[in-house]
């Protein structure tokens, strides 16, 4: 179970502004995480309190395909990513490293900037505990609650080849 | 049913007979390309996981071409790792400055990406190489390591959109000017999770080189994959370079389109898009005026030689504005050279241009051109996002070479026909 208070952004935030291309001269987790959405609130990373939750509107993180983008997002302290939808390779790397991600236009629209969200990952409920309402995330594929399961692709791939994943 | 060049190939890589959209596959890549913002984290996935080799030396491929020639010591340090992996990998296409090029240029002129081939690339613009009739899609740090390792990646096979180009292009109309009008009559996410197919009378008639620009955009609309089914023009490019053999797909008469779109080309004025999304599309001829700081004119959309052809051509017998700067970036060492030969240089230098080494540079605000607060660029790069050539508060415009060599001797957004 997740909860946190909900910062709320418009339609297509890019790559480019939840970390922007600057900073990537580095693959360090803290580092991007100190810059994570600096473009669009340059105080977003010291204002957020560990836990709290990204609300978005259509096609949340388009551009490039920077895995630095979940991993800034993850690092800054935020648990989890509800949007109207979400562009493709961004999905698929959020999925690949373990950042929970929900698509729900309906929350979306029944959460206001910090209203408290309670997510239940396993069935896909948001609860807006501010308000009362709750909601339900589009379901999952089967192939990709797998992966969350098992904790991302590279624990997938290493179960699949026998290896074991040393960190 | 029948079915897409897009499902075919992916089928063909998947050994399916046949694919559906939305099936979740597990394919062979050809290709797993990285750069030296993407390949450090992907490197280091594999070295986590105690995997000595990578699946074939031959198909991994890196590029270390976003902040190079190194622009400071952290840049340098993920080159490094590039280098170190490279060597101690034996990989045979790993390009060093003074050979590198932006990858996009680089692999479809080295004949390392061939029609038919499924290319994965932990970059966005990977589906470039869609314009050969590959199916070719950016994917994440991690994606690239997991295919690094088994040679295969997990697809959604996605829906495909048919567009149709009809009619004949004006004499300032380039493939930047069809892509830019596609992406701004469906929208930065038209075309989300699918497959955009290129087809028609001008896509026939245009060259590959512009045929790659347009394929190069195709996630600026959201999609996974730009791609031109092979043609006459395709099978000479491809013979001319191609390091292996290769299979051509084409569509079936029958294939399943979720939306089929008809552009005529023959309306077409040239176009830029304003900030900050590639979707702002509008004719230069319609705009105010806006006062420029800055020109750029390359990238692994428009930085190829027949861009630099085209800038030259504006820029011969003019000079550039006082207030702007232009920046020209040959896209490869190879079209450097050739831009050198050809006397692109001598226009070039004599019109008040500064030329790079091959970079990708300004494009993503990392180095060799990037935006004060307030300054306004025409570029022929594919994004405008906010920030994206430097401060948040700068503005980029995109456009095809023609225009913005244009706007770089008007100071302002211009149309070619205004300086020639
Ligand atoms: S030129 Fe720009 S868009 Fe192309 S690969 Fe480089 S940074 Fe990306």
């Amino acid at each position: 179970m997740i909860e946190g208070k909900a910062w709320v952004f418009g339609d297509h935030i890019d790559t480019d502004v939840i970390i922007p291309a600057r900073y990537l001269n580095t693959s360090d987790p803290e580092e991007l995480g100190r810059h994570c959405m600096e473009d669009a609130d340059p105080d977003f990373a010291k204002k957020i309190v560990k836990g709290d939750i990204i609300v978005a509107g259509e096609n949340f993180g388009c551009g490039s395909s920077r895995e630095h983008a979940p991993i800034a997002i993850k690092a800054a302290g935020i648990s989890c990513v509800i949007a109207k939808s979400f562009a493709r390779i961004f999905y698929r790397n959020s999925f690949n490293m373990g950042l929970p991600i929900l698509e729900s236009p309906e929350a979306v629209e029944g959460i206001k900037e910090g209203d408290v969200v309670r997510v239940d990952l396993s069935t896909g409920t948001i609860e807006n505990v501010s308000s009362g309402k709750s909601f339900k995330a589009v379901p999952i594929p089967p192939f990709m609650q797998e992966l969350l399961e098992v904790g991302g692709l590279m624990p997938y791939v290493a179960r699949k080849m026998g290896l074991e994943v040393r960190r | 049913m029948g079915m897409t060049i897009a499902e075919k190939i992916l089928a063909f890589h998947a050994g399916k007979e046949e694919v559906k959209p939305g099936e979740i596959i597990n394919a062979k890549v050809d290709i797993a390309l990285g750069n030296d913002i993407t390949a450090p984290i992907a490197i280091k996935a594999l070295r986590e996981m105690g995997v000595e080799k990578v699946f074939d030396p031959d198909r991994v491929v890196l590029v270390p071409d976003h902040f190079t020639p190194n622009k400071d010591i952290k840049s340098a340090q993920q080159c490094k790792m590039l280098r170190e992996f490279a060597r101690e990998q034996g990989l045979t296409y790993y390009f060093e400055v003074g050979s590198v090029g932006i990858e996009h240029a680089l692999l479809p002129e080295q004949g390392i990406v061939v029609p038919g081939d499924l290319v994965i690339g932990a970059d966005s613009h990977t589906c470039t190489y869609g314009a050969l009739g590959a199916f070719a899609t950016g994917v994440g740090s991690t994606d690239l390591a997991a295919a690094m390792i088994t040679g295969e990646i997990w697809l959604r096979v996605p829906e495909s959109i048919l567009f149709v180009y009809t009619g004949k292009r004006g004499r300032w109309v380039t493939g930047k000017d069809m892509i830019l009008e596609t992406i701004g009559r469906i929208g930065v996410d038209g075309a989300r999770y699918m497959a955009m197919e290129f087809v028609g009378e001008a896509i026939t008639d245009l060259p590959m080189e512009e045929r790659l620009t347009m394929s190069n955009m195709a996630i600026e609309a959201g999609g996974k994959t730009g791609i031109i089914p092979p043609d006459k023009e395709t099978l000479e490019f491809a013979n001319a370079r191609a390091k292996r053999p290769y299979e051509v797909f084409s569509s079936d008469e029958d294939a399943h389109y979720a939306r089929v779109v008809e552009i005529d080309v023959s309306s077409l004025e040239p176009v830029v898009a304003l900030p900050h999304l590639p979707e702002n599309v509008k004719p230069v001829s319609e705009l105010p005026e806006i006062t420029i700081d800055q020109v750029v004119i390359g990238s692994c959309t428009n930085g190829r030689i027949r861009d630099l052809r085209q800038a030259a051509e504006i820029l011969k017998g003019n000079r550039v504005h006082p207030n702007v700067r232009l920046i020209i970036i040959p896209a490869t060492q190879k079209i450097y050279h050739q831009a050198m030969t050809e006397g692109l240089f001598d226009v070039f230098l004599s019109a008040g241009a500064a030329i790079s080494t091959p970079t990708c540079g300004p494009c993503l605000g990392g180095h060799m051109g990037v935006l004060a607060e307030g300054e306004r660029a025409v570029a022929t790069t594919n994004r405008n996002f906010v920030g994206r050539m430097g401060h948040p508060k700068s503005e980029v415009y995109l456009a095809s070479p023609y225009v913005a060599a244009a706007s770089a001797v008007a100071g302002r957004i211009a149309h070619p026909e205004e300086v020639i």
